[in-house]
């Protein structure tokens, strides 16, 4: 039986949907009331709150912990400032990824390290001989993702002005109640948001304080579903989703490379070492085989192939992860993993892995629908992500520029 | 005589942007000319008081074509929509009714009036969007030509006649009262529920000075089951920041591929040289040269306005004379300190999508009585909407707009149409007394007020005789009439004058297709280059 979160007592009685999944070991709401879609629009438009309590956390003290981050994963953390917060990833030595998240430094010698799944582990195994000191946080750090257009507002009303000043993956500390409570610029939907994370003890009033802050504003709590949709316009890809952990993998093409996710821009190969260097290496000598690429599904072929059974168009309006083969020139070619309808683009999105020859924008493929259970072919373009990136995402209300994170 | 241009478009509105978008993306050299200080013509968004902005006219959207949202990637340039999740009626007996985006909390509230009427609602959809998808082709592309003998002609009114021959007989029965019934009559086929009529009927009559009981109204009801603002599976919407932001989105897209707008730019007259348009006047004698000119103003003022009756042929005259205008409804937007709540169902769950005030097929009756007699109706029919129950960047935080649809507020008074500034603020009162018959203190909570009758719109938004519509919906004003038989697909008696607002095919609503189809015949006529478009 997955456990509640210390949100529960407030979360569980408002979701009237009662659609629950397990996340992380943790129940969490997919969706509040009976379709997804308001959440999703309150995203969009106004703001929403999301329990993100399950994210597995390490907070790591000591002066050796930029080394730890460098050493285990694929960015460099060597000149990384105090307040700054990274999205990375990490592989096996063979250069295989293990899983993604993100590293924040709060204070000189304090770090907070969130992923997908358990990775407290993996880092003290790395640890061994660095001045460093691991604790797993998950259960006792809850966490809050405080995202849409109007998010800075509903912050300015729980934390005051820190939240103007906050930029794009950017951390500040300050104290809720008499409790600290961390702010991060950061979120998993591509638009203006935050991330909030405190104690448990401080779990309820923060949520209280946040929907208190939020009502002038149209907050609205957000359940998985309508961050299944935004993540995907985001072009974000999902752990267990898009790729296997390779701890995960059953068989060797169950794995992936960064190279291959489209996670390039983090890996630093000047680096010494850090674990999967010399197989990332022999990898981009080689050329990568296959890259991750956004599709845009051709409407106009999707409307006529409907017609053509006396359909209307029409789709899951929910985000579905049940993958299907790719085509180029009549032959399977790829697969797509994350299919969804995008709302705001009116456009169908697919994120898929195609061979690095097929990955180029523009490029013409074919992906499988099923109409009337039976298997058809629509025209599908590979187009850049992410498919949708407002500049809010990264503005800060003085116009400042924002900083886009660097490896 | 400074510039020449490709195109000149007449009216920075929502179907003029879209045309002017597809003639720039194109790789024409067009320009625009607003003569008001913002852009959209009635789909705009204007901060009339402080903090408040309203969707000054227009106040949804339903038909805007998904495939102009794409051809001019309309997302990208600031679209956004958001759908209407409910539609709720309140009765005075406290009562209330409320069709949710949920089939199963629909049918229950249905339920509570009638059983009967729970169990075919469903199927009444079905047929609805069944008939609907006969009728969307017509609505994406140029209107059905039944005089020529062309084979082009021929194969696309055979493929049209091939969608209806392949109906069954129960179709053909459906679409064939749908065609000639009226609103009420073809409702009580299947509903016993005034309830339930009621709010279902009003959208029969939008726009038109017609009654829910007049012949060919349940024809315009088809509209509310073919809204897709999303490609397919929504029908209405708001578009963030009001309606203007589908204009801006349109105009930012227009920009983007080289377009020139500029606003406060009235134009005088259109410039027609042995009858041919050559250009344009501006109200300050700027004279302006093209190839081509498009107004997207209504049929009215773009001939008897711009061009002139001396320049027209008689019969076409005579055609745009018979065009029947007849305004039939008003607008008010409220500024609310805080928000309302409804005697018979407090909350605001029920309240994010529209509000329709019409609680009986009497009252509606009752309404339409008055409108024939010459006044505006004393308990109109409201439609409401309150969008920053769902887009708070429209109001201060825990403020809120309110912007009520009015019908009938007919722009032929008895006392005639210049009779209305001085009944302004009667029909404002009328309104808001009406309002707050359903929401205890209402009048308490209006910090502004903005009423706009038919008059107002043909005043300041260039509306001829209030008409939101560039000209009423009704059948015989549709298709190949509109707005003049044999002048519907936007080519006029003047060569190189175009028309692209919604008094051309396929009409009003803010669809695009109007601007987009007659962007597509210029590009694909002679005159112009070749198009790779889609009609």
């Amino acid at each position: 039986m997955p456990l509640p979160t210390p949100f529960a007592e407030r979360t569980h009685p408002l979701a009237t949907s009662l659609a629950f999944k397990e996340w992380a070991g943790c129940l969490a709401p997919c969706r509040y009331s009976a379709y997804h879609e308001r959440e999703y629009y309150a995203l969009r438009h106004a703001a929403t709150v999301m329990d993100a309590t399950p994210l597995y956390k390490v907070d790591v003290t000591g002066p050796d912990a930029a080394e730890l981050f460098s050493l285990v994963t694929v960015r460099n953390f060597e000149r990384f400032s105090t307040g700054r917060v990274a999205y990375t990833t990490w592989c096996d030595p063979r250069g295989k990824v293990l899983d993604d998240g993100t590293v924040m430094r709060l204070e000189e010698n304090r770090w907070r390290f969130t992923s997908a799944d358990s990775s407290v582990g993996w880092l003290s195994k790395h640890a061994r001989g660095l001045d460093v000191k691991l604790v797993d946080t998950s259960r006792t750090i809850a966490a809050l993702s405080l995202q849409g257009p109007r998010s800075r507002e509903v912050l300015r009303g729980v934390v005051g002005d820190i939240a103007d000043g906050l930029r794009f993956f950017r951390a500040q500390r300050t104290e809720f109640a008499g409790q600290e409570l961390l702010v991060t610029r950061t979120g998993y939907t591509g638009d203006l948001g935050y991330e909030l994370w405190i104690a448990n003890d401080g779990a309820v009033d923060l949520w209280d304080a946040i929907i208190e802050a939020g009502r002038p504003h149209g907050l609205l709590p957000m359940g998985l579903d309508a961050l299944d949709v935004s993540r995907v316009e985001a072009g974000f890809l999902l752990a267990g989703v898009e790729y296997s952990s390779a701890k995960d993998a059953f068989i060797p093409r169950q794995e992936s490379t960064p190279y291959e996710l489209g996670f390039d821009w983090m890996v630093d190969l000047n680096k010494e070492y850090f674990v999967g260097r010399d197989a990332l290496v022999a990898e981009q000598r080689r050329g990568v085989a296959k890259r991750l690429v956004g599709l845009v599904v051709n409407w106009e072929r999707f409307e006529e192939l409907c017609a053509g059974y006396g359909l209307p168009p029409g789709l899951e309006t929910a985000t579905c992860r049940l993958g299907v083969p790719v085509y180029r020139h009549g032959k399977q070619i790829g697969y797509a993993t994350s299919r969804t309808w995008s709302p705001l683009l009116k456009q169908y999105l697919a994120l898929a892995h195609v061979p690095t020859a097929d990955a180029t924008p523009g490029t013409e493929l074919e992906i499988e629908v099923t109409l009337e259970y039976e298997r058809r072919r629509c025209l599908a373009h590979v187009t850049p992500m992410p498919f949708f990136d407002p500049p809010r995402k990264k503005s800060t209300p003085d116009g400042a520029k924002a900083e886009v994170p660097s490896s | 005589m400074s510039k020449t241009y490709d195109t000149i478009v007449i009216g920075g509105g929502h179907n003029g942007l879209t045309c002017a978008a597809y003639l720039a993306k194109a790789g024409k050299k067009v320009l625009v000319l607003e003569r008001r200080h913002v852009l959209g013509g009635a789909a705009v968004s204007e901060e009339v008081f402080p903090g408040f902005t309203f969707s000054v006219c227009s106040y949804v959207v339903s038909l805007l074509r998904p495939w102009i949202i794409r051809d001019l990637e309309l997302a990208r340039f600031g679209l956004e929509m958001i759908p209407l999740e409910t539609s709720f009626t309140p009765y005075l007996d406290g009562r209330s009714m409320c069709r949710w985006a949920n089939r199963g909390d629909s049918l229950r509230e249905i339920r509570a009036f009638s059983e009967k009427d729970a169990e075919v609602y469903p199927q009444f959809g079905k047929w609805m969007s069944k008939i609907g998808q006969f009728v969307k082709p017509i609505i994406d592309s140029p209107a059905p030509d039944p005089g020529s003998f062309s084979p082009r002609e021929l194969a696309s009114l055979l493929s049209l006649g091939n969608r209806f021959r392949d109906a069954s007989m129960d179709v053909m029965d459906f679409r064939l009262k749908l065609l000639t019934m009226s609103a009420v009559d073809f409702l009580d086929e299947w509903f016993e529920s005034d309830a339930l009529k009621a709010p279902m009927s009003v959208s029969g009559i939008i726009g038109t000075m017609l009654g829910v009981r007049s012949p060919g109204t349940a024809y315009v009801l088809l509209h509310h089951y073919m809204g897709e603002i999303d490609g397919a599976f929504r029908s209405w919407g708001f578009s963030k920041g009001g309606t203007g932001g589908v204009s801006n989105a349109i105009a930012n897209s227009a920009r983007y591929f080289g377009a020139e707008i500029m606003t406060e730019a009235p134009v005088s007259r259109i410039v027609v040289e042995g009858e041919t348009a050559k250009g344009v006047v501006l109200e300050d004698g700027t004279e302006l040269r093209a190839n081509d000119v498009v107004s997207g103003c209504d049929p009215h003022r773009t001939f008897f306005g711009l061009v002139g009756e001396e320049l027209l042929p008689g019969e076409f005259s005579a055609g745009l004379r018979r065009y029947r205008y007849r305004g039939s409804s008003g607008k008010v937007n409220l500024a609310l300190d805080r928000l309302p709540e409804f005697a018979c169902r407090p909350g605001s769950e029920h309240l994010r999508g529209d509000i329709a005030i019409a609680p009986s097929i009497a009252y509606l009756d009752q309404a339409y009585s008055e409108a024939k007699a010459g006044q505006f109706s004393r308990r109109p029919y409201i439609n409401v909407v309150i969008p920053s129950l769902v887009d708070p960047s429209v109001a201060p935080p825990g403020k809120h707009v309110m912007s009520c649809f009015v019908q009938y507020a007919p722009y032929e008074l008895a006392e005639g149409p210049a009779a209305w500034p001085a009944q302004r603020n009667a029909f404002g009162d009328a309104v808001i007394d009406t309002l707050a018959e359903y929401i205890p203190g209402f009048h308490d909570m209006i910090l502004h007020r903005q009423v706009l009758t038919p008059w107002d719109l043909e005043q300041e938004f260039g509306l001829t005789e209030g008409n939101i519509f560039h000209g009423e919906l009704t059948l015989e004003q549709l298709a190949f009439q509109r707005p003049v038989a044999g002048f519907a697909r936007h080519k006029t008696p003047i060569r190189h004058l175009w028309l692209a607002g919604s008094g051309a095919h396929p009409g009003g609503g803010i669809m695009g297709s109007p601007g987009a189809l007659c962007a597509k015949a210029m590009l694909g006529s002679k005159s112009g280059v070749s198009s790779g478009g889609r009609a």
